[in-house]
């Protein structure tokens, strides 16, 4: 219980003292300090620990990002078989590891946004949904490019998410315009292209993301608009929900609420899930993927 | 496709005289090597035919022509005879010919190898085979990259062209082995057929095939003979229950087998099993599932070394047999029911079609884990499947009801999902199944209601579709008539000239509508069993 403690407080200084960073990038942070102070005598003990580990993080912070980056983290580690003998050494082994993912997933987000920018064309107008920090680095990337084009950001109550990601967009002389999340309809028909982030990729190649995104991708498909997400790699998750209903509820609510709200029903959620019919292509730091080259990824990763 | 077929009956007949052709006919690797040796003949032919012709030809086309040709061999394949005329690919194959590199790959030599025996021991044998011609004009190997195999259609779809008719008779015949006078009977079509299945076969329940089998039937197992009539007659139905019992009657042959004198066991225990399986496939066209596991037979036995005992090669492949039965079949849907048990939720209307094994395994295991939810079985003529689903489940204690697919768009606003089987995944994410699974998949689509498909791998097949005329199985056409108070007026059918009865057992669902498959492997969606296939076969 007190690593468990000692694991929350380090993994709330790393948000706070960096605010740009991926809460998955932050957890999986956490767990590599937590596997060096980890006094376990066995590795099945070590994995139980890590397991522990991960699962007190997802109590804190419910997005889907923190338990995916930490099974992957988990994966990462243990994929290949821990030969020595000496427990020391497959820690160090395991920890050389986890520093390499921690490396390769913190360039993750600057992949994407290479990827992306190209797909802004001189002119564009763009809509976005809420505040997503991979958006606005694709958005960076392509206004360092010299390229002019407009951003509506949909307001995404209930938390306003969408009126920071406008501050930030100001700063970057990009022209934003804050619309109701009611209004995502009437605006369709003047934007070109619509860019969201994602919380979560999932093993059809839908995407889980904040409540709204749903409503934004069936528009946009009514008036024939491309739909793109971009999500770094280590968003995807081994779910496989048919609908909306099917969305596991310990992601469709904040870790808060989570605890101490009896009856879920009153609660509004904070995500939703889109279906992959309605998204044309998602860019990841694996490259420009259709939805039903994710699940291909997927087994890639996974199996 | 009906091109090289063409080809075939003017030019050489390789009707398969060769008993080691009739051994790979159905060994994949074999298929393509017989093709290719086919297709190389063919090429020889016409090149024959054409350097009489040919001198003033333009060299430039065929270069032109060689470089198309290369990335898009298939072309020759795919025009019709009538377009023969067209001299492009015929220029293409055979420059391709003509750039025929001396290379051979092992498979070759292999198969020059056992030519070369057979012919010897045919002509030891004196009979007489024009096949002769063929071992002796084996060209040489073009390699299979820069050559990849024209697929040739398989001779259950070209019912109505006489010359494969033909053909496949001519190697009914030949499928004996040192026997005279017993041989694997061609069961003859029945009744009128709609013109756009007339190239599949028809046949009718009351001519079962061993009818002009001779007693006793030294070439044919009897309890081959028993599972061919028990799948003619649809004593045995079902895709996984069609498999186990030929995995089993399998077994039951290779206890009873013995290896002749100078023969291997590999060798000549694949050669036993084609004869049988030309049989079953005259009783019932061969499902895919039961195309994977006799593939999977032949390789464990192909791959039994040669200073095994034979006691030992019969136990060790017994064991595998066991071994694919439980792995593939039994613990898959043991799986299969971990992940689906997932899926399904208290409260639930799930809505099954048809009678699938699995479906009901899955359900079953449900209920057994307390899940809350109820089941509504949609049915349809001339079948009627789904009443032996609805007995084993309201056995089980799970409340069901029972509609005929005719009600499908009233009942479905009441089903949150749709639980489908399959008979085979195809390759480009198609699902084939019974007859009316697609139209299910349709409505719930139109309904927004999930589609799950289960299937384990073992039923994942090569074969890419994209509808349901080209490749199906027609059914006794005299099913459809029905006995309503003592009248059947569709009786006398085939007294009327423009009426034609269409009893079609598959069809053939997009990926579209199909939201999930369950396999083995996991939940996957229906666009990614290429990769699963892919997967497999590097594990193999």
């Amino acid at each position: 219980l007190e690593d468990g403690r000692k694991l929350v407080e380090y993994f709330r200084a790393q948000i706070r003292g960096d605010p740009d960073v991926a809460s998955a990038v932050a957890a999986i942070r956490s767990l590599l300090e937590f596997l060096r102070r980890d006094q376990s005598e066995t590795i099945l003990g070590l994995r139980e620990n890590m397991t522990q580990a991960i699962r007190r993080l997802e109590e804190t912070d419910s997005s889907v990002a923190v338990s995916s980056g930490g099974e992957l983290f988990l994966r990462f580690i243990s994929l290949t078989s821990l030969e020595h003998p000496d427990l020391s050494q497959c820690k160090n082994v395991m920890i050389e590891r986890g520093e390499l993912f921690l490396k390769k997933i913190s360039l993750s987000r600057g992949k994407v946004g290479k990827l992306c920018h190209t797909f802004i064309k001189d002119g564009a107008k763009i809509l976005t949904h809420s505040s997503s920090r991979v958006v606005l680095k694709v958005l960076e990337n392509a206004a360092a490019d010299n390229k002019r084009f407009t951003v509506y950001v949909t307001e995404s109550q209930p938390d306003s998410a969408g009126k920071r990601m406008a501050q930030k967009l100001r700063k970057l002389n990009i022209p934003v315009m804050v619309v109701l999340d009611a209004a995502v309809g009437y605006i369709m028909e003047k934007v070109d292209l619509v860019i969201v982030g994602a919380e979560g990729v999932v093993e059809s190649g839908g995407v889980i993301n904040k409540i709204g995104t749903y409503q934004m991708a069936v528009c946009s498909k009514a008036h024939n608009k491309p739909f793109y997400v971009v999500a770094e790699s280590f968003k995807f998750v081994r779910l496989y929900p048919l609908n909306q209903q099917d969305v596991p509820d310990r992601f469709k609510y904040t870790a808060d609420i989570l605890k101490t709200v009896k009856d879920l029903n009153q609660e509004h959620p904070m995500i939703d899930y889109t279906p992959p019919s309605l998204i044309t292509l998602l860019f990841t730091d694996l490259g420009v993927l259709t939805p039903s080259a994710v699940s291909d990824e997927l087994i890639k990763l996974y199996l | 496709m009906a091109d090289s077929d063409g080809r075939q009956v003017d030019g050489v007949n390789h009707a398969t005289g060769k008993i080691y052709r009739l051994k790979l006919f159905f060994n994949n690797e074999g298929k393509e090597l017989t093709k290719e040796e086919k297709q190389r003949l063919r090429k020889e032919k016409k090149q024959h035919k054409k350097n009489k012709k040919d001198d003033k030809g333009p060299p430039e086309k065929e270069k032109e022509k060689e470089k198309a040709s290369v990335p898009a061999p298939s072309k020759p394949a795919t025009q019709s005879p009538a377009h023969k005329a067209a001299p492009a690919p015929v220029h293409a194959s055979e420059s391709a010919a003509a750039a025929e590199k001396p290379a051979k790959s092992k498979a070759e030599l292999r198969a020059e190898r056992r030519a070369r025996q057979d012919s010897e021991r045919t002509s030891k044998h004196g009979k007489k085979e024009g096949g002769q011609q063929s071992a002796s004009s084996k060209p040489k190997a073009t390699p299979n990259e820069l050559q990849p195999v024209v697929k040739r259609l398989p001779e259950h779809v070209q019912v109505d062209d006489p010359a494969a008719l033909k053909k496949l008779a001519k190697k009914l015949e030949r499928q004996q082995v040192r026997q005279i006078h017993s041989h694997v009977p061609l069961r003859s079509d029945y009744g009128y057929k709609v013109s756009l299945f007339s190239h599949l076969h028809q046949y009718s329940r009351k001519s079962p095939p061993t009818l002009q089998i001779s007693i006793p039937a030294t070439v044919i197992h009897p309890s081959i003979v028993r599972l061919g009539l028990q799948y003619s007659q649809g004593i045995i139905a079902g895709s996984n229950a069609r498999s186990v019992a030929l995995l089993h009657t399998f077994k039951q042959v290779i206890q009873d087998y013995s290896t002749p004198p100078n023969e291997e066991l590999s060798r000549d225990l694949v050669n036993k099993l084609s004869p049988y399986i030309s049989f079953l496939s005259q009783c019932r066209p061969l499902s895919a599932s039961m195309g994977n596991a006799i593939k999977y037979i032949k390789k464990e036995i192909s791959n039994i070394p040669s200073q095994c005992k034979e006691e030992e090669a019969k136990g060790k492949l017994q064991a595998c047999i066991d071994s694919y039965i439980n792995e593939k079949i039994i613990l898959a849907s043991e799986a299969i029911s971990k992940y689906a048990i997932e899926k399904i939720s208290d409260g639930d209307v799930i809505l099954v079609y048809g009678c699938s094994s699995l479906v009901n395994h899955i359900l079953c295991k449900a209920f057994e884990k307390q899940r809350k939810f109820r089941v509504i079985v949609v049915d349809s003529r001339p079948r009627l499947e789904g009443r032996e689903a609805l007995r084993r489940l309201v056995k089980k204690g799970i409340r069901c009801t029972y509609v005929l697919i005719s009600a499908l768009s009233y009942i479905l606003p009441e089903v949150s999902k749709v639980f489908l089987g399959a008979h085979a995944l195809l390759a480009n994410g198609y699902v084939m199944s019974r007859v009316g699974t697609s139209q299910i998949a349709l409505v719930a689509k139109a309904y927004n209601v999930p589609v799950l498909v289960c299937c384990e791998t073992y039923k994942f097949c090569e074969r890419v579709q994209t509808d349901s005329f080209v490749s199906n199985e027609l059914d006794d056409p005299d099913d459809l008539i029905v006995t309503r108070n003592g009248k059947s007026h569709l009786e006398n059918w085939q007294t009327v000239k423009s009426l034609g009865l269409l009893n079609l057992v598959y069809d053939v669902t997009p990926p579209d509508f199909v939201d999930l498959v369950i396999t083995d492997l996991g939940m996957i969606p229906c666009t990614s069993v290429p990769v699963v296939l892919r997967v497999k076969n590097v594990d193999q």
